[in-house]
């Protein structure tokens, strides 16, 4: 199998004292959309994370490109002192990416650059959040429910942009709820969901 | 790193950043400091290096939890940590920020306001250079504080009780190259282990930091 721009290989991985997914082996190749399905608290998040580089796998290991992968969290990382122009040309300076405008245009925060960004609404942060994933010139964009506070035509919006990134040969994981309209493969993470959760130090079969 | 360093310098003087706090701490301090000793003028300049060092000092400190916990709240830490920037520069950026934004500021005023608290003139410069040599070892030890206790609810109690003796070093020596020279007695060997002091903590103590930043973030 061609190697892809991630690979994860019998993973394992838990938040705090417990596991919670177990032997998690797929991989993400360029122009693919990988989207984490599951219920609450059934580990998407945890295994984002782990991809991200922000916990260790337990177990396992990750394969990723170097320096070409950019996470995307539940929260934006918008400093509401800042303007939009500021936030996002921080971030693609950080990233060493390309200039905003392409990006403000794409999310059609254009009009809003010189807005301070507490003045902004949920949705209107969420873009300013999505509109760094374009500024980073990563290739595998990990995104942990991108959609949340957007509207159907902001949704739209975002379906585009992640459509064009993956005709340009990136890829992405994403963990959501809701249909991107786009053709991506569904893992369900329940099956891998740790069979044996760790010890809770009390066992009620000693009642 | 160079645009951590701005975007943090900016966001303490935008409103709400804090810029300013430490230094209105420290003018209440000496301003409060000789009402409440009353008039013994020779007992102030005595102890008068003493109280500029403990105002900075305690100034420095009061700003710390700021650090890191903002960019926790907005979740720009973890991107920032994911980010392909190294962790040990991050720490250090927003140390160096941390120190423009308080200590430099504090190294201005001390010296210009040190007549409140009737130091002798002799000291002013010793003073100032002391508080430049010592201030920066005081960001770097408590950007090292603020990322140990990353994340705990109300850490500013156990932030506090972390770096306070770490900062003694600091304070001994800060205010002893001051006493010093006041009386003439050679300063210059308190001010070198105090400038080493410092050149020891910005050499470390970012990836001290940055280990625990990876810790507690986990």
């Amino acid at each position: 199998m061609a190697r892809g721009l991630l690979d994860l290989n019998a993973v394992t991985c838990g938040r705090g004292s417990s596991l919670i997914l177990e032997n998690v082996t797929f991989c993400v190749s360029a122009g693919e959309l990988v989207v984490l399905r599951g219920p609450n608290g059934s580990g998407k998040t945890t295994l984002l994370r782990t991809v991200a580089g922000l916990q260790n796998p337990v177990v396992g290991t990750i394969t990723a490109a170097e320096d070409d992968v950019v996470y995307s969290s539940h929260a934006d990382g918008v400093k509401s002192a800042l303007t939009v122009t500021e936030n996002l040309t921080f971030w693609s300076k950080i990233h060493g990416g390309p200039a905003i405008d392409v990006a403000l245009e794409r999310l059609d925060l254009t009009q809003l650059r010189d807005r301070i960004a507490q003045e902004l609404s949920a949705g209107q942060r969420r873009r300013l959040g999505l509109a760094r994933l374009l500024v980073s010139n990563c290739r595998l964009w990990i995104m942990d429910e991108p959609t949340v506070s957007l509207d159907r035509a902001s949704v739209a919006l975002f379906s585009q942009m992640l459509a064009e990134h993956l005709a340009t040969g990136g890829a992405a994981l994403a963990a959501t709820h809701i249909d991107f309209g786009l053709d991506g493969r569904n893992i369900d993470v329940t099956q891998f969901a740790a069979s044996k959760p760790l010890h809770s130090g009390f066992d009620e079969a000693l009642l | 790193m160079r645009e951590i360093f701005l975007r943090d310098l900016k966001l303490a003087f935008r409103s709400g950043g804090g810029f300013g706090l430490a230094l209105a701490f420290f003018l209440m301090v000496i301003f409060l400091l000789p009402l409440g000793i009353g008039p013994k003028i020779d007992l102030l300049a005595q102890v008068s290096p003493g109280i500029l060092w403990v105002a900075a000092l305690l100034a420095c400190l009061l700003s710390l939890d700021r650090i890191f916990a903002t960019d926790l709240e907005d979740g720009s830490l973890e991107l920032l940590v994911t980010a392909p920037v190294p962790l040990e520069g991050v720490v250090a950026a927003k140390a160096a920020a941390h120190w423009c934004t308080t200590g430099l500021p504090l190294c201005l005023a001390g010296p210009a306001l040190s007549f409140l608290v009737n130091m002798p003139s002799s000291g002013v410069g010793w003073l100032g250079l002391s508080l430049l040599a010592g201030t920066p070892a005081l960001s770097v030890i408590g950007a090292f504080g603020a990322a140990l206790t990353l994340g705990v609810k109300r850490g500013g109690l156990l932030l506090s009780l972390l770096v306070l003796p770490m900062y003694i070093p600091t304070l001994v020596l800060g205010a002893e190259v001051t006493r010093r020279g006041i009386l003439g007695q050679g300063p210059e060997t308190p001010l070198l282990l105090l400038a080493a002091l410092t050149l020891l903590g910005v050499g470390l103590l970012p990836f001290a930091g940055a280990a625990v930043l990876r810790m507690s973030l986990r």
